[in-house]
């Protein structure tokens, strides 16, 4: 069926070239962008899908010149174009490092790009005195799972960030920023923020947001770049930036169910988004319209993330094609947990009782931990993974060389002479880091938006302005 | 008796941060959905039994024009802690697939 798609007379066009800054960015789909009028690139730079070690370090899952070159691009035709672009979540959790360390590449691109751009910097990592006097005002609440907050638990994290609304990003673009690079930020704050600057309607800002968080996964072929959100007043337009690609109802709605436990509502800074009542509709064969998508006021809270880091982890691994142990493989963790764990024990009975002995066999419950139905035929191969658990690295690395004979040479029944199973590095002991945990699930109470961030600015077109502090 | 496999196009978990997993349970067509969407076979009992969750902090949103479930839960330890062995918990649909479900009214109680 040819449609006719007739654009929204109200649209503020925003450009989400991708799902995650470094995944990679087509120049032609930013360009094609530019062309349909958009206003800025906004793009998220974040998860905390990957763990708590990226926050409790600070440092970044993406690699450096991944993130440059995706840079390079957007900062290229942003500029050129006279419009901003916005980073949300810099460096995966949105620590002060992870934006300087953001800011430090954006100033390298701006350098061999030959432009000038003015950089603002939002920080929204908290120190430990506010959080604690804001703790003792009653401002900080628990989310579900989690109880009230102790100072103490405040005090064990690495790093605590707070979640930014869209307002620090508005303040900044109205101020002149052409690259603003915010800490941790909802995926959605930095997407939605020039439109809720340019007057689109909030609840529709809002929705096309959460459903182009992650790029062009609302779409049909999801590895085809990202997308333009067009906000109106009233609906919203999702439309894919790679011309062969196409959205559907199905595929805009069905992203509202993402990684979210409620498909519904979503809680944001400073509101709730509420799409119960949306109407999903195809605009023409590429384009989905939205209407109906509704945005509830409430108090501004923000949402506090923190880890910390916490013992140490050495692993050892070895492939196991014996048939005397295939065929008894329940039997063979049991004995090993066993014999391991008491070598452990009365090892270093005079150093430490603080250790865990984890025993992983892939290829029958490695992935799972759960006991295999009775009857189920022996697999071909198999692969164990050891992992011991200590205070330190220097104690998890000598608890598993006191395992290492046991681990490869265990015999079982049938066994006439001493078997040794398949490992294929040397040394055989990995020391692997430490154990890093989330700690907060609880939300602090704010005046407005801008309260707990700091800005600060390198302006390059002023050479000797190049202070690279927070304001 | 049907199991979920046969009633559902497509079951995922996902992480929903580090505390939950979400569970979508996409039914074959809305007559499907219809029938199967509340049976207690699918309860916040099965949750304690295969993932060791609180079965009082379950929440269960029916999704008509999707024709979907969509079930969250408590992980009982954060992601990544010592023992992780599935950070997205991207693999514990597998373990609801063979479940045996009866229709809404006649389920169990569990």
């Amino acid at each position: 069926m040819e449609m006719t798609y007739q654009r929204l007379d109200d649209e503020v066009v925003i450009i989400v070239p991708t799902g995650m800054l470094g995944a990679g960015i087509s120049p032609e789909h930013v360009r094609r962008g530019i062309e349909q009028g958009a206003a800025a690139i906004a793009v998220d730079s974040g998860s905390t899908d990957s763990g708590p070690s990226y926050l409790a370090r600070g440092v970044s899952k993406m690699n450096r010149e991944s993130v440059k070159s995706d840079l390079m691009v957007i900062m290229a035709e942003a500029y050129s174009a006279g419009i901003p672009v916005l980073v949300g979540t810099c460096a995966t959790s949105g620590t002060d490092q992870g934006v300087n360390w953001t800011r430090d590449i954006a100033i390298e691109v701006a350098e061999e790009l030959n432009i000038q751009p003015k950089i603002a910097c939002l920080y929204s990592e908290q120190d430990k005195d506010t959080l604690k006097q804001k703790n003792k005002d009653g401002k900080i609440t628990p989310l579900a799972p989690k109880g009230e907050l102790e100072d103490d638990v405040i005090d064990s994290c690495d790093h605590i960030v707070a979640l930014m609304g869209p307002e620090p990003y508005i303040e900044a673009v109205k101020a002149g920023a052409d690259v603003v690079l915010g800490g941790r930020t909802t995926d959605t704050a930095v997407l939605s923020a020039v439109a809720l600057m340019n007057g689109a309607g909030a609840g529709q800002s809002w929705h096309a947001a959460k459903i182009a968080e992650c790029g062009g996964q609302c779409t049909v072929h999801i590895r085809k770049g990202g997308v333009l959100m067009r906000v109106g007043k009233e609906a919203f337009d999702i439309e894919p930036l790679d011309l062969e690609n196409q959205t559907s109802p199905e595929t805009v709605s069905a992203h509202m169910l993402y990684e979210s436990t409620d498909p519904l509502r979503l809680t944001e800074p400073g509101g709730i988004l509420d799409v119960t009542d949306a109407i999903y509709v195809q605009a023409d064969d590429r384009i989905t319209r939205v209407t109906g998508s509704v945005w509830n006021p409430q108090p501004y809270t923000m949402k506090l993330e923190g880890a910390r880091s916490g013992p140490y982890q050495t692993i050892m691994i070895v492939g196991i094609e014996d048939p005397h142990v295939l065929a008894n493989l329940d039997a063979f963790h049991d004995q090993m947990q066993d014999l391991l764990t008491q070598r452990i024990a009365s090892g270093f009975a005079e150093e430490t009782s603080d250790f865990d002995v984890s025993l992983r066999i892939y290829g029958w419950n490695g992935t799972s931990g759960q006991p295999v139905p009775a009857g189920t035929p022996p697999p071909r191969d198999v692969g164990v993974m050891f992992v011991v658990t200590a205070p330190t690295q220097d104690l998890a690395n000598r608890m598993a060389k006191s395992c290492n004979p046991l681990f490869f040479h265990m015999p079982m029944p049938g066994h006439i002479e001493l078997p040794s199973y398949a490992f294929p590095f040397t040394p055989a002991d990995i020391p692997r880091g430490q154990v890093y945990e989330f700690v907060l699930n609880h939300v602090v109470h704010v005046q407005d938006g801008l309260e707990l961030v700091r800005t600060g600015w390198v302006d390059m077109k002023k050479a000797d302005n190049m202070e690279r502090t927070h304001a | 008796m049907p199991k979920v496999k046969d009633i559902c196009r497509h079951v995922r978990t996902k992480n929903a941060g580090p505390f939950w997993v979400t569970v979508d349970f996409f039914y074959k067509d809305f007559d499907t959905y219809k029938e199967y969407k509340d049976s207690e076979d699918l309860g916040p009992g099965l949750f304690a039994r295969l993932f060791g969750t609180d079965p009082t902090s379950i929440k269960r949103i029916p999704v008509d024009s999707l024709h979907m479930v969509k079930v969250s839960y408590v992980r009982p330890n954060a992601q990544a802690w010592k023992g992780e062995r599935d950070m997205h918990s991207g693999q514990s649909f597998v373990r609801l697939l063979d479940i045996d479900v009866r229709p809404s009214t006649s389920g169990s109680a569990v």
